[in-house]
């Protein structure tokens, strides 16, 4: 096997070193080195965006970036993202509408739904199903989570 | 699956990228964006000994204006490229084009220059660059040299590139027409089943003079010269000689027959719709 690489940054504000393989993806990085199972991974190759998180404030596909790339990176996760309060809406929003079904694709989609609202606070409905294409969901038929965003851009326009 | 093992070396310089890049052999693969190399390293269908990630080499990154267009530098991210009002202003094209180009969370790490050196026939940006009549800077041991960007690309994913160099920027002239742009894709952020990438200028509510390039259709983006000639004549001229310009090639979203139909189809289309913003 090839030798390890120290990498230090920044994961959901706090500082971390690991010494990591340079085929470790971030996803695996932060699930199996960092116990945060939040982000999850499936197609391992960038089409179904369960594995979305953010590397200096911008969604990327955690399975399509490497650990040891990220040296004094800013990774934020579902973890960091809901406990900061971030995501309040979404979240409610996706349980009033019932956008759950078995929960593998959520942190994606909320990650990937706040993206789109940060960048476009009041996008419409084909605004909102263009930019959650990059994000599967093979429970709910993606309606109720259209609706749910859309509720959430709504709930945003309240915030102080 | 999970990529294979690698060596792994970040470069700060052009120059140190350039020298790792020689001495790493057959093994040795340039890591930019990654949003294509990755995927085909954790499918296991590459396994390179070394992968030099270029994301540190500043020189290569970076939108700046000159007297005839603009310089882009081969890291910039498409999603920088989509958003630079630089680009808007001087080469439209590109702007219209990236979002068409997967989703958010890939054109944030992948790069303008990395989409060209892949050469995917069905990709957006290498149709952008031929239709723009941009010059390619490439650096290499033997030092730099420029291509046009119509000699660059040569087929399947497939390019002008010797193993042993690296792009650099491609200089673009600034676009000279009204946008062309449309693409077919089954779900949005896929690659094209067909699309057309160009511009038109227009005389007294006439195109006097366009440039069509096809992508998704054959081996590589092609500049549709007999089509664009043609449309001096009319639209469905133009249609007609489609058949001297593409030779389309089947793949699993169409036969060979249905992309030169599409091909006609959205030359039809984008001539009605650049007309209608004319009139």
């Amino acid at each position: 096997m090839s030798e390890t690489v120290t990498i230090r940054l920044t994961v959901n504000g706090t500082a971390v070193e690991r010494d990591v393989q340079p085929r470790l993806n971030l996803v695996d990085f932060l699930r199996d080195d960092l116990g945060l199972t939040g982000t999850h991974w499936s197609c391992e190759h960038g089409a179904c965006g369960a594995c979305t998180v953010r590397v200096d404030g911008n969604i990327v596909r955690g399975c399509l970036i490497f650990a040891v790339q990220l040296g004094g990176a800013n990774v934020e996760t579902i973890e960091g993202l809901a406990e900061s309060g971030a995501l309040a809406e979404l979240q409610a929003a996706f349980h009033a509408r019932n956008a759950v079904q078995c929960g593998f694709c959520t942190a994606g989609m909320l990650l990937t739904a706040d993206a789109l609202l940060r960048r476009d606070p009041d996008p419409r409905r084909e605004t909102i199903r263009a930019a959650l294409s990059a994000n599967y969901c093979r429970c709910t038929g993606y309606h109720a989570i259209v609706d749910a965003v859309a509720d959430a851009a709504r709930e945003r326009t309240k915030r102080p | 699956m999970k990529a294979p093992p690698f060596r792994y070396a970040r470069p700060r310089t052009l120059e140190a990228a350039l020298k790792l890049l020689a001495a790493g052999g057959d093994g040795a693969r340039l890591l930019a964006g990654g949003q294509s190399l990755v995927p085909a390293l954790n499918m296991r269908l590459l396994e390179p000994t070394m992968l030099i990630d270029i994301n540190g080499v500043d020189e290569l990154n970076g939108i700046s204006e000159s007297r005839s267009g603009i310089r882009v530098g081969a890291l910039t991210r498409q999603a920088m490229l989509g958003a630079s009002d630089i680009v808007a202003r001087r080469a439209p094209l590109l702007t219209t084009a990236v979002p068409f180009i997967a989703h958010e969370a890939i054109r944030n790490r992948g790069t303008f220059g990395g989409s060209l050196a892949q050469a995917d026939p069905a990709a957006e940006l290498p149709a952008c660059v031929v239709a723009l009549d941009a010059q390619l800077e490439i650096a290499g041991p033997r030092g730099r040299r420029r291509v046009a960007s119509r000699d660059f690309f040569k087929g399947v994913y497939e390019t002008a590139l010797a193993r042993d160099e690296i792009l650099v920027a491609a200089e673009i002239p600034a676009q000279r027409g009204a946008t062309l742009f449309l693409e077919l894709a089954r779900r949005q952020g896929d690659y094209a089943i067909a699309g057309l990438a160009g511009w038109a200028a227009l005389q007294q509510g006439r195109i006097a003079e366009a440039r069509l390039v096809f992508f998704g259709t054959d081996i590589r983006a092609i500049d549709a010269k007999a089509a664009a000639a043609a449309l001096a004549t009319s639209v469905e001229a133009a249609i007609a000689a489609l058949d001297h310009d593409l030779k389309p090639v089947a793949d699993f979203n169409a036969s060979a027959a249905m992309k030169r139909h599409l091909a006609g189809a959205l030359l039809r289309r984008a001539c009605a719709t650049v007309m209608a913003r004319a009139a």
